[in-house]
């Protein structure tokens, strides 16, 4: 017998009782009709699938969903995450059976709503980077880094002269290297100044004749604005070589600067991050790119154009760089970002931006007395701490993220960026109240007095949560990847 | 604003306790060239009505069912899914939580993870399954990046010229940039699966892998076994790249039948076509191929306690720790897909899928004897899932026909595969109501 249900919530695969079912079809109004495939084509059995009523399955799933932590259930301060508030009406509008129906070849003529909201935007996009085009299709920031890269390559390619290197930040994204590396380019990190922002003159001595590109975070992974982009971008071009800008952090810059005037050539967009779409434990994102007018004609295809008045899907763009998706993107998040722009409007993303700086702003002061900040640099939506102040009671920076899940708070982004020591990175975003701030604020306090006074707390911690601190090595060494059976 | 909650109030104290007097000067560092340019030309914000009264019009101007009848599949299904399958994914604590990085305040979403991995390594009849991807395209290409991995001086990669052909496309573009790579497509025989006198004459032991579709793009139902055979012969690896998820609640698996990679567009298990996407890309392979496996995995463990728990795992071959040496760039993946598939499966169960697959193909079958018999010619022999190709006289035009009826007579094949012409290729499954498969016979039988 369980004693603990709600704490020991079986695999689905151990519930239910041969031959119970959780579903109905519908009705079946064939005639007499011997439609059956070979018997050899077919398979035995689905092996150790379910066999659960409806009531077990929403039983099982919601009592899973209580064992997460949420931006629902608390604050998520999880930094260069922006898990910001998502809006319910984004839901809603995405459910519609006009968009969640619609077949993505159903023809253009009777899809022109899907199309015009596609377009508008693609044009609140561009106007919010300051780009000239955009294209929608990557399903996650990653997957636009990797076609922005691609599009940097076609570019140099169709110029006579692919080159052979990019050049990194420390500060970048760790996806930003391996992206750079799928493409084929040999990945060249460029040293951070001391104040953790980049240095024009550094960047000048590491560009040469085989650069192809710059892939530059701005604001970076410290919370902080890159202020020497202008000069920066230009040293770029100064030698045919181009800017890529990693948008993960426009939640910051919204109505406050354009990266198409920092000189960027080439952007991604998180929608999930900066216009409020679910992050569903990992996605889905979307990741549409932008780019200056040089880049446009080698975006991903199909495009929408205009014929005899109405929105189509094209292919018709010879120096292209192909498809990276089927069809035309994560269609579902495109419309919760748009709902969100609407809802905002011009007016609200600037607020937005600013509420979000103003809080991170906030948060670093209540915070500086207590931990060691990573840079005396103003900073942007998010702050950054190192383990410095504590470094020499044995303390570590997982210990502190452990302890304030007891405290009913999730944990900030640690041990990245990598070029700060322990580091602890705050995003508040703007969608958290004062009040929570403060909450926040007295957890992360209390838990640096106990640093000093009981230092067990943070060693066993978390003790409340439905399972203490987990063998990860074990789950390394000794893989169990599925249900029934042990790999390797 | 009703999504941010700072008031004039709390702006002050918060100003007072930084020691500035305004928001602006937060910004102060940067340029102020950069400032000045950056107002957003856009609309001022809307309330709530206002947003969902455009959303509402611009989704109804898109044509879906009951209004239109649509006999379109080709890489994106209707099906019917359980409410149930909706309703759980709606559920905030799954929706706004992120990557589980700590997994002690995240075992829900671990668990149904581990859940779906075992689900999807099921179906596809392999050892191991991976946490998500984008979707079945970019999945097919990371698994072609994977057989590269495993044997990286095999320079060619053989795939079926009856895999999907927005497949074949993102495959292409993944792999422009792999140095020293080519890529040969392998044509049909007559009967719609893989001509195997031409796959014997291009295979050899340059091959890396071979890709075929299963069911392939014209819903055809592969002979893997003797596929998989050939390629095991000259050391190549068999991939299989499956659109319709579905079918292999019937089919035998990939696997079992020899696949060595073994990827899928999970979208028909649960979630809405959505215009195409989001989907889920479903992935496994052999054990032995573990450690090149692309993107991420959650593995079973124990607590200090002894309790069971989840976790990420195996993440030495990710992007944040080795950066430009990972297996590949994914970093968030799909995992609210991924979740409905693991709804709808547990839901369906051992019995379900399989009836709801039976029933496909009989509907579909019917479909087809009703097309030939009013004069259609089914130019395929080999056995179907629940797509399937017809041919009659200007097919095309009848299509355009169809269409200012409010019947959308699937895909023009021509405009994918020259050499089909007045070829239509049609979708049924479970939600054509027989009256609806009677009218598209009859109609088309017009035209034939």
């Amino acid at each position: 017998m369980r004693k603990r249900a709600v704490l020991d919530e079986p695999l689905i695969a151990e519930r239910g009782s041969p031959g119970r079912i959780g579903y109905s079809l519908p009705k079946d109004d064939l005639p007499e009709y011997d439609g059956d495939l070979a018997p050899e084509l077919c398979r035995e059995t689905l092996e150790r699938f379910p066999e659960v009523s409806e009531a077990e399955v929403v039983r099982h799933f919601t009592r899973l969903s209580q064992w997460n932590f949420s931006a629902a259930t608390t604050l998520y301060p999880l930094g260069s995450c922006t898990m910001k508030y998502n809006p319910v009406v984004n839901e809603i509008v995405a459910r519609l059976p006009g968009f969640a129906h619609l077949h993505p070849l159903t023809p253009d003529e009777h899809a022109q709503g899907a199309l015009a909201l596609l377009v508008e935007l693609e044009r609140c996009l561009a106007e919010i980077s300051g780009m000239d085009a955009v294209s929608l299709q990557p399903a996650a920031g990653a997957q636009g880094e990797l076609t922005g890269m691609k599009l940097i390559r076609a570019y140099h390619r169709e110029h006579g002269h692919p080159r052979k290197k990019v050049l990194i930040p420390g500060s970048a994204h760790g996806t930003n290297p391996a992206s750079a590396a799928l493409c084929g380019y040999a990945v060249e990190e460029v040293p951070t100044g001391s104040a953790g922002i980049l240095n024009a003159e550094t960047v000048k001595n590491c560009v040469d004749a085989e650069v192809a590109a710059l892939m530059v975070t701005n604001p970076n992974t410290l919370g902080l604005f890159e202020r020497e982009i202008v000069q920066i971008t230009a040293t770029l071009h100064a030698h045919g070589a181009l800017v890529y800008l990693d948008g993960a952090n426009l939640n910051a810059l919204m109505g406050v600067a354009k990266p198409g005037h920092m000189g960027a050539d080439v952007i991604q967009f998180n929608l999930h991050k900066t216009f409020s779409t679910p992050h569903g434990g990992g996605g889905p994102g979307a990741g549409p790119v932008g780019v200056k007018k040089i880049l446009e004609p080698y975006l991903p295809v199909p495009r929408i154009v205009q014929r005899e008045g109405q929105y189509a899907w094209s292919e018709a763009f010879p120096q292209s760089i192909g498809k990276v998706r089927s069809f035309y993107g994560n269609f579902g998040v495109l419309v919760r970002a748009y709902t969100y722009i609407l809802a905002m409007g011009g007016d609200g993303l600037a607020h937005a931006t600013r509420m979000a700086v103003l809080s991170a702003n906030y948060l670093r002061k209540q915070l500086e007395g207590a931990y060691e900040i990573a840079s005396h640099e103003p900073c942007m939506h998010e702050c950054v701490f190192s383990d410095g102040s504590f470094k020499h009671t044995g303390i570590k920076t997982l210990d502190i993220a452990k302890r304030l899940l007891d405290y009913g708070f999730y944990a900030p982004t640690i041990y990245f960026p990598l070029v700060v020591s322990g580091a602890l990175m705050i995003e508040p975003t703007e969608t958290e109240s004062k009040e929570t701030l403060d909450e926040f604020t007295e957890a992360l306090l209390a838990i640096a007095y106990e640093i000093r006074t009981s230092p067990e707390a943070l060693k066993n911690a978390p003790m409340t949560t439905p399972v203490s601190r987990l063998d990860e090595t074990r789950a390394a060494r000794h893989p169990v990847l599925r249900w029934g059976k042990a790999n390797d | 604003m009703r999504y941010i909650p700072h008031t004039d109030h709390d702006i002050t104290a918060m100003l007072a306790a930084i020691g500035i007097e305004t928001v602006d000067a937060l910004f102060s560092h940067i340029p102020e060239e950069l400032r000045r340019r950056a107002t957003l030309q856009l609309p001022l914000g809307k309330g709530e009505s206002e947003v969902h009264t455009r959303l509402t019009s611009l989704a109804q101007a898109n044509w879906v069912a009951p209004e239109s009848v649509s006999f379109l599949g080709a890489g994106a299904y209707p099906h019917f899914s359980p409410v149930v399958v909706d309703s759980l994914l709606q559920r905030s604590e799954f929706a706004t939580a992120y990557t589980p990085y700590q997994p002690e305040v995240s075992q829900g979403t671990l668990q149904a993870i581990f859940e779906f991995q075992s689900l999807v390594a099921t179906l596809l009849g392999l050892d191991v399954a991976n946490a998500s991807m984008y979707d079945g395209a970019s999945a097919t290409a990371e698994a072609v990046l994977m057989a590269r991995r495993i044997a990286p001086q095999r320079s060619t990669v053989l795939i079926a010229r009856s895999v999907h052909p927005q497949y074949r496309q993102v495959v292409r573009t993944y792999l422009d940039g792999v140095p020293g790579v080519r890529i040969v497509e392998v044509p049909w025989a007559t009967d719609g699966r893989l001509d195997t006198a031409a796959l014997a004459r291009l295979l050899n032991d340059q091959v890396s892998c071979v890709v075929v579709g299963y069911p392939n793009v014209f819903g055809v139902i592969e002979d893997l076994g003797s596929l998989g055979t050939m390629a095991r012969q000259q050391g190549a690896l068999t991939v299989t790249t499956t659109t319709e998820a579905l079918a292999l609640g019937l089919l035998k698996a990939p696997g079992e039948l020899g696949a060595d990679i073994a990827v899928a567009e999970g979208q028909s298990l649960g979630l809405p076509m959505s215009y195409g996407g989001p989907g889920v890309g479903l992935f496994a392979c052999r054990d032995r191929f573990l450690r090149n496996m692309p993107g991420r995995l959650v593995g079973e463990t124990i607590d200090h306690e002894g309790r069971r728990g989840f976790v990420l795992t195996l993440a030495t071959r990710e992007q944040h720790i080795r950066r430009e040496k990972a297996t590949s760039n994914i970093c968030t993946n799909q995992g609210l897909c991924a979740l409905g598939v693991t709804i709808f499966l547990s839901l369906m169960g051992k019995q379900g899928l399989r009836e709801l697959a039976q029933r496909n193909v009989k509907k579909s079958r019917l479909a087809c004897d009703l097309l030939v018999q009013h004069g259609c010619a089914a130019p395929l022999a080999a056995p179907f899932f629940n797509e399937f190709v017809v041919s009659l006289p200007n097919a095309r035009a009848q299509w355009n026909r169809l269409n200012t009826q409010g019947i959308v007579a699937g895909v023009v094949l021509e405009d994918w595969y020259p050499e089909l012409k007045d070829c239509l290729l049609l979708c049924v499954t479970e939600l054509h109501a027989r009256a609806e498969i009677e009218r598209l016979a009859a109609e088309l039988g017009r035209g034939a």
